[in-house]
């Protein structure tokens, strides 16, 4: 990007006047450019998503000021009800992904040969996109070409078609987007046990301290840092989750998979016609829940920055 | 280090540790590796029931040769390099940019817009997704890769700033107090003391950007239609109806829509991880 430059020669009243403010003039010209990008693109569509929600409007024609009867009609849509509920089951669920990473990451720290291409495979499922793991453990789950029922069958155990049954579908989708997570939290594990103070471990062993209690005790506070990571990128990837859902059931069987981001999209732009204040009502649901949970992460945040800055 | 190493341990353990380890990566990449095994398949195995055993035929070239040759695949993947490379220039020069401005000066409402950068972040897609679109639309750019572009840039610069701010935040300040003692102007502290200074930051970014935007789905389902614009991961949707049921040119569809990032993760590794763990230590 160019700077903004100052031309060779300049006036010289000029040049003093940039002299004088240059404290001022400098941030503002730097943080011009993206500020603008990010108000037009992500700030105001929140509250023009808020002002939309409360109209009747097919993306097309006129809109018609409806107040809040789209929110009236979100509290006895059962549709909306199980999105919720399917939700919930998303964020209990998804946060396995903090443990699992954990134990990954504790079984890998090592450093035996060729351990460093071990901690890259087990990570890798990370890069791939949400699109090619829902395909890959659709097709794992599939009742007659898949992995999962020639394995099950190899042991004698009967078939089972997750995607297809409306009591499994979704926590088959989540163990697949767990798949991923665990991957992330792993990492942030390991670089975390990287950084634990090796003469804490050694007190901690002279004390007596061993396995549970030792990683209780004296790791897992060391650890504080990556679990923090951990739980934000986790809850916003659970609440966020809509394309493996898209992809591996696109909300069936019977609609028992949809959560409120898909419902979203299914109202505001799915087949059925475009319902956009349905819609906006629906995101502004989802962002409400989301809202409780990045106050949380600025406040903690805010505390942190402050006690860098006082310290 | 813990746990402990298992050089310590007795030699039992360093045996079974040893042989755990191939098991348990295989396991972990089980669902993948039954997608690779398929896409070197030919037709013929799926409709005699032969999925697991050993194929009858090694069809790793015309499986993928016909990837190629035979769909849209090579314009989705184009499309998405197209997508991808300028969102993650301009998303990594404006951040420069916004990071030193929250970086190193210090003003009224440097937190607060700090702050709006993060939370914007974390918003979910669909609170944008009906202004976004409309806007697009009204631009013209509704279809094509620019207008996808643009929105990238603007919300990457969320995650952008954060990471640059706090980066900045940690070079050694007398740097630019000293370079402001000779007289030095401000925006060339910019572009010759603290933008070299930037590289990993950039490096990290760079390729931490590139794997997001490659991967996004949602905005592609929202802000294109056709082949003219669609990047791979929403072509794959239209290129798996195009071959429905033919399991082993689906499988090598979506590994060839995986093979770019996989790949820029496995070159930049150490750039990769830097980032993506950024404040898991303290």
């Amino acid at each position: 990007m160019t700077a903004p430059a100052t031309p060779l020669h300049q006036p010289r009243l000029e040049a003093t006047w940039m002299q004088r403010n240059r404290m001022t003039v400098t941030p503002i010209l730097f943080l011009l450019p993206g500020l603008l990008f990010f108000l037009v693109y992500v700030i105001s569509p929140i509250f023009q998503s808020f002002n939309i929600s409360l109209y009747r409007w097919d993306g097309l024609g006129e809109a018609r000021f409806i107040g809040l009867d789209n929110y009236r009609e979100l509290a006895t849509d059962r549709n909306f009800e199980i999105s919720l509920w399917n939700n919930l089951r998303w964020l209990v669920l998804y946060l396995l992904a903090i443990p699992l990473g954990l134990f990954i990451a504790l079984f890998l720290n090592q450093t035996v040969t060729g351990i460093r291409l071990y901690k890259s495979l087990f990570f890798f499922p990370f890069v791939l996109s949400q699109v090619v793991v829902g395909l890959v453990f659709s097709w794992f789950y599939l009742p007659r070409e898949g992995l999962l029922n020639a394995a099950l069958q190899f042991f004698g155990l009967g078939t089972v078609n997750i995607l297809g049954n409306p009591d499994l579908a979704t926590y088959g989708i989540i163990a697949a987007g767990l798949w991923p997570q665990t991957a992330y939290c792993m990492i942030l594990y390991l670089t975390g046990l990287n950084a634990v103070d090796p003469e804490q471990v050694e007190a901690g062993r002279l004390d007596g301290a061993k396995g549970w209690k030792m990683l209780w005790y004296v790791i897992l506070p060391q650890l504080k840092p990556a679990t923090f990571i951990a739980f934000v990128v986790t809850i916003i990837g659970a609440l966020r989750s809509f394309d493996l859902i898209s992809i591996m059931t696109n909300g069936g069987p019977f609609g028992s998979t949809r959560v409120l981001s898909f419902y979203m999209f299914e109202q505001a732009l799915g087949e059925y016609g475009f319902r956009m204040g349905y819609g906006s009502a629906i995101a502004v649901v989802l962002f409400g829940i989301m809202l409780v949970f990045i106050a949380y992460f600025l406040w903690q945040m805010w505390r942190d920055e402050r006690a860098a800055r006082h310290g | 280090m813990f746990p402990t190493p298992i050089e310590k341990r007795s030699r039992a353990a360093q045996i079974t540790y040893q042989s755990l380890l191939p098991v348990a990566l295989i396991l972990w990449l089980l669902p993948l590796i039954a997608v690779m095994l398929f896409s070197i398949r030919p037709f013929s195995d799926f409709g005699a029931g032969n999925y697991w055993g050993v194929p009858s035929s090694f069809e790793l070239f015309t499986n993928y040769g016909r990837v190629f040759f035979e769909s849209d695949m090579p314009r989705y993947l184009l499309n998405s390099v197209l997508i991808t490379v300028p969102t993650v220039i301009g998303a990594v020069a404006l951040s420069c940019m916004t990071g030193f401005a929250l970086g190193i000066y210090r003003f009224r409402g440097n937190l607060l817009i700090f702050f709006m950068f993060i939370a914007g972040n974390f918003v979910p897609f669909q609170i944008l997704m009906v202004p976004v679109r409309d806007l697009t639309v009204s631009m013209g750019l509704y279809d094509t890769k620019l207008g996808l572009v643009l929105f990238h840039i603007a919300f990457q610069t969320g995650f952008c700033t954060l990471f640059m701010r706090n980066f900045i935040r940690a070079l050694p300040y007398e740097l630019i107090e000293a370079a402001r003692v000779e007289g030095v102007a401000e925006w060339r502290i910019f572009w010759f003391v603290v933008l070299p200074l930037m590289r990993p930051a950039i490096a990290a970014l760079s390729v931490l950007i590139f794997t997001f935007i490659w991967n996004d789905y949602f905005w592609a389902l929202v802000l294109t239609q056709g082949p003219g614009a669609q990047p791979v991961t929403a072509g794959i949707t239209s290129f798996n109806s195009q071959f429905v049921a033919q399991y082993h040119l689906m499988s090598a569809g979506s590994i060839v829509a995986a093979i770019p990032p996989v790949a820029i993760f496995f070159l930049m590794q150490r750039h990769f991880i830097a980032g993506l763990t950024l404040g898991a230590v303290k």
